[in-house]
C-alpha cells in the first residue's frame, strides 16, 4: 500500500488576542492508503486541530500537507473547498446533520456539488443509507431518529460521494455504548471492505481498539510515529 | 435550481417566524400595490387620446376664479380652435352632504367634445329641451337608484338658488355611459346640468363661467393654440392659463395633494420598516444556522456557493411575500374599481406595477441578505464548527 498522508515539519499557531499559542509543533506523520488511524491524546493536545489540517479544512502555518500527491497546503480556498468535496469525508461528534432535511436529502448533500442527474443522486443516497443499514429511515428527520441513526446518517453523507480519506472527530463522543460499537463496526466495515482510509480522533480506548494503528499526540507533538 | 429545495428548507426552518415576517411583506406590497395604482391612476387621469385633443382654460390665478362668459366667441376664432364650450362646478351632494356627486353645469354643446360619454339620441335631445333636466352616469344612477324619469332633489354645496336656498330640484333625462370602462370609470360617476337652468337660478354666477374646453383641429398645434388663447386676456384683470387636459388635471390633483409625494413618503416608511424588519429575520436566521453553514462548508461549498445561497434564501422570502401582497392589491383594487366605479382614480395593477414591484422585491431581498450573506460567506470552518 503506499502513502496516502505525508505530513513534513507541520506547525500551527493560533493567535487569541496577543498571545501566540502553538498547537502543533513540527509534526511529520505518514498514513497509508487503507489505514486506519485513531488519534488519542488529551483535550488541548492539537488532535482535532491535525485532523482539520489534514481535511483541508484549516491550513498550516509551516509545513506540508499532501493527500494522494497533491499539496493541498499550497491550495486557496475555492481550490480546497473542491478538493474536500471529491477527496474526503467527514463525521462529528454531534452529527451536523441539517434538521429540516430528510435523511435522503441529508445523504444527498454533498452530490449536489457534482454534475449528476435528481435522480442518480438519489439512488447513490439511497444505496449509502443502505450501506448504513437504514433505507428503511430514508424520510425521517434527524429529530426522528435516535443518536446512533443519526450518526450512520452522518457516516453515509461522507461516504456518499466515494472519497478516498474519511476524517472522524469524536465520532463516538455523543452515544451511547452499544450505539458507539454499531458506528465503530460500521466505520471498521468501510475501511476493511471498501478500502476507505479512516483517521479518527477519540479519547476512548475501546473506540481506538477498532482501529489498526494509534498515534498519541501530546502539547502538540506526535508521541508515537506512524510507520507504513 | 438543484439547490432550491434547500434553501426553501432552510427559510422554512422557523416556520412562526418566517410566517410573521412573510405577512408584514404581504402588507407592505398590498400596500404598495394599491398606493401605485393610486398613484398611476392620477398620473393617467386626462391622458386619454381625445384628452390630448382638449385644452382647458381657467383663470391664472386659481382653479376657483371664473371667466367672462364673453371669452368664448373670441376662443372660438382662434386659428386652430375646432370647437369650444364652457362648463362650471355645480358642487351637489344628494340627501347628505357626505354623498358628493361630481356635478357640472355644462353648455348644450358639451358632450359634443368629450365623445367618451355616450348618451342615445332621444336622451340627449331631452337633456336639450328639459331646463331641469340632468344626465347621470350609469354607475352613479346605480347607487342612487335613479331611473329616468325621476325628479330628484340636490343639495349644492357651493350655489344657492334665486330663493336663497341651496336645494334644487332636477329631471332625471337620460343615463351616460363611458366608452371605455377601465380608463374612464368616472364619467359613469358624472352628473351633467343644464348651463341656463343653473345660470338663471343662482344669483352668484351671472355672465361668468368656471373654464372653458377647447378641442383644437390639430394636436401638434396645442401648444400655440394654448398661447393664443392665453394672449386675449393678457394683461386684463382675468388672465386665463391654457393647457392640456392632462396637465391641467395634473395641476388641479396638485392644488388638491401631490399624491406622488404623499405615495412616496408612506412607501419609504413602509420600506425602511421592512428593511429593518426581514433584515432582523434574515440575520437571526444565518446566526442560528452556523455550524449548518459550516458543514455545508466542510464539505465542499465554496464561500461564494453560501453566499448565493444566503442571498437566494432573501430574495425567495421578499419574493413570496411580494407576489402575495401584490396578487391581493390586485384582487382588491378590481374590488374596489368596480364597487366604486371610477369614483377614485384607481389604475389597474398592470405589468407596469408588477415589474415595478418585483424589481422592489428583488432589490429589497438583495439588500436584507446581503449583511448575513457576507457573514455566511466568511465563516470560518474551524471557528464555527467549535461554536465560537
Amino acid at each position: 500500500m503506499g502513502t496516502l498522508i505525508d505530513i513534513q515539519n507541520l506547525a500551527k499557531t493560533y493567535e487569541r488576542g496577543k498571545q501566540k499559542v502553538e498547537v502543533l509543533h513540527h509534526v511529520n506523520l505518514a498514513i497509508a492508503e487503507g489505514d486506519f488511524l485513531a488519534l488519542m491524546g488529551p483535550s488541548g493536545s492539537g488532535k482535532t486541530t491535525l485532523l482539520n489540517l489534514m481535511g483541508g479544512l484549516d491550513t498550516p502555518s509551516a509545513g506540508s500537507i499532501t493527500v494522494g500527491g497533491q499539496r493541498i497546503d499550497q491550495l486557496g480556498g475555492g481550490a480546497l473547498a473542491k478538493w474536500r468535496a471529491s477527496n474526503v469525508g467527514f463525521v462529528f461528534q454531534f452529527y451536523n446533520l441539517m434538521p429540516m432535511l430528510s435523511a435522503q436529502r441529508n445523504v444527498e448533500l454533498p452530490l449536489l456539488l457534482t454534475k449528476l442527474s435528481s435522480a442518480q443522486r438519489k439512488k447513490n443516497a439511497s444505496i449509502a443509507l443502505q450501506l448504513v443499514g437504514l433505507a428503511d429511515r430514508a424520510t425521517h428527520k434527524p429529530s426522528e431518529l435516535s443518536g446512533g441513526q443519526q450518526q450512520r446518517v452522518a457516516i453515509a453523507r461522507a461516504i456518499v460521494s466515494d472519497p478516498t480519506l474519511l476524517v472522524c472527530d469524536e465520532p463516538t463522543g455523543d452515544l451511547d455504548r452499544q450505539s458507539a460499537e454499531d458506528v465503530l463496526g460500521l466505520l471498521q466495515q468501510l475501511n476493511r471492505e471498501h478500502g476507505k482510509t479512516i483517521v479518527m480522533v477519540t479519547h476512548d480506548p475501546k473506540a481506538a481498539e477498532y482501529a489498526s494503528h494509534t498515534l498519541h499526540l501530546d502539547k502538540g507533538t506526535l508521541v508515537e510515529q506512524a510507520l507504513v | 435550481m438543484k439547490y432550491l429545495h434547500l434553501i426553501w428548507a432552510a427559510l422554512f426552518r422557523r416556520k412562526t417566524r418566517t410566517i410573521l415576517t412573510l405577512v408584514s411583506i404581504i402588507a407592505a406590497f398590498l400596500l404598495f400595490g394599491m398606493l401605485d395604482a393610486v398613484r398611476t391612476g392620477f398620473d393617467q387621469a386626462g391622458n386619454s387620446a381625445n384628452g390630448a385633443e382638449r385644452l382647458q382654460t381657467g383663470s391664472r390665478l386659481s382653479f376657483i376664479q371664473t371667466l367672462p362668459q364673453s371669452l368664448e366667441a373670441r376662443i372660438a376664432q382662434v386659428p386652430g380652435v375646432k370647437m369650444v364650450t364652457y362648463a362650471n362646478w355645480f358642487g351637489g351632494a344628494y340627501q347628505d352632504p357626505h354623498n358628493q356627486v361630481f356635478s357640472f353645469a355644462v353648455e348644450p354643446n358639451y358632450l359634443d367634445l368629450y365623445p367618451e360619454m355616450q348618451v342615445s339620441a332621444a336622451e340627449r335631445k331631452a337633456f336639450d329641451n328639459t331646463r331641469t333636466g340632468a344626465l347621470v352616469g350609469e354607475k352613479l344612477a346605480e347607487r342612487f337608484h335613479w331611473k329616468v324619469g325621476d325628479k330628484i332633489p340636490m343639495q349644492s354645496t357651493i350655489f344657492p338658488n334665486h330663493e336663497g336656498s341651496k336645494n334644487w330640484t332636477f329631471d332625471i333625462v337620460g343615463i351616460l355611459h363611458s366608452k371605455d370602462k377601465k380608463a374612464g370609470g368616472f364619467y359613469d360617476q358624472m352628473f351633467l346640468l343644464n348651463w341656463k337652468y343653473f345660470d338663471e337660478t343662482t344669483p352668484y354666477n351671472r355672465g361668468t363661467v368656471g373654464w372653458y374646453v377647447t378641442r383644437v383641429t390639430d394636436v401638434n398645434q396645442a401648444d400655440r393654440v394654448a398661447k393664443a388663447i392665453d394672449a386675449i386676456s393678457a394683461n386684463s384683470d382675468h388672465e386665463t392659463r391654457t393647457q392640456t387636459e392632462a396637465a391641467a388635471t395634473a395641476n388641479w390633483m396638485k392644488q388638491l395633494a401631490d399624491i406622488g409625494l404623499i405615495v412616496s413618503s408612506i412607501m419609504g416608511a413602509v420600506f425602511f420598516t421592512l428593511l429593518l424588519l426581514s433584515g432582523n429575520t434574515m440575520m437571526q436566521a444565518v446566526r442560528e444556522r452556523t455550524s449548518e453553514l459550516a458543514v455545508l462548508k466542510t464539505i465542499g461549498f465554496s464561500s461564494h456557493s453560501v453566499l448565493a445561497m444566503v442571498l437566494a434564501e432573501s430574495v425567495l422570502l421578499l419574493l413570496l411575500g411580494g407576489v402575495l401582497g401584490l396578487g391581493l392589491a390586485m384582487l382588491m383594487v378590481g374590488g374596489i374599481q368596480s364597487k366604486m366605479g371610477g369614483a377614485i382614480p384607481m389604475a389597474p395593477v398592470d405589468a407596469g406595477i408588477w415589474t415595478h414591484g418585483l424589481l422592489l422585491m428583488v432589490v429589497v431581498g438583495l439588500l436584507v441578505g446581503a449583511l448575513p450573506a457576507i457573514r455566511a460567506m466568511r465563516l470560518n470552518i474551524v471557528d464555527a464548527l467549535a461554536g465560537r
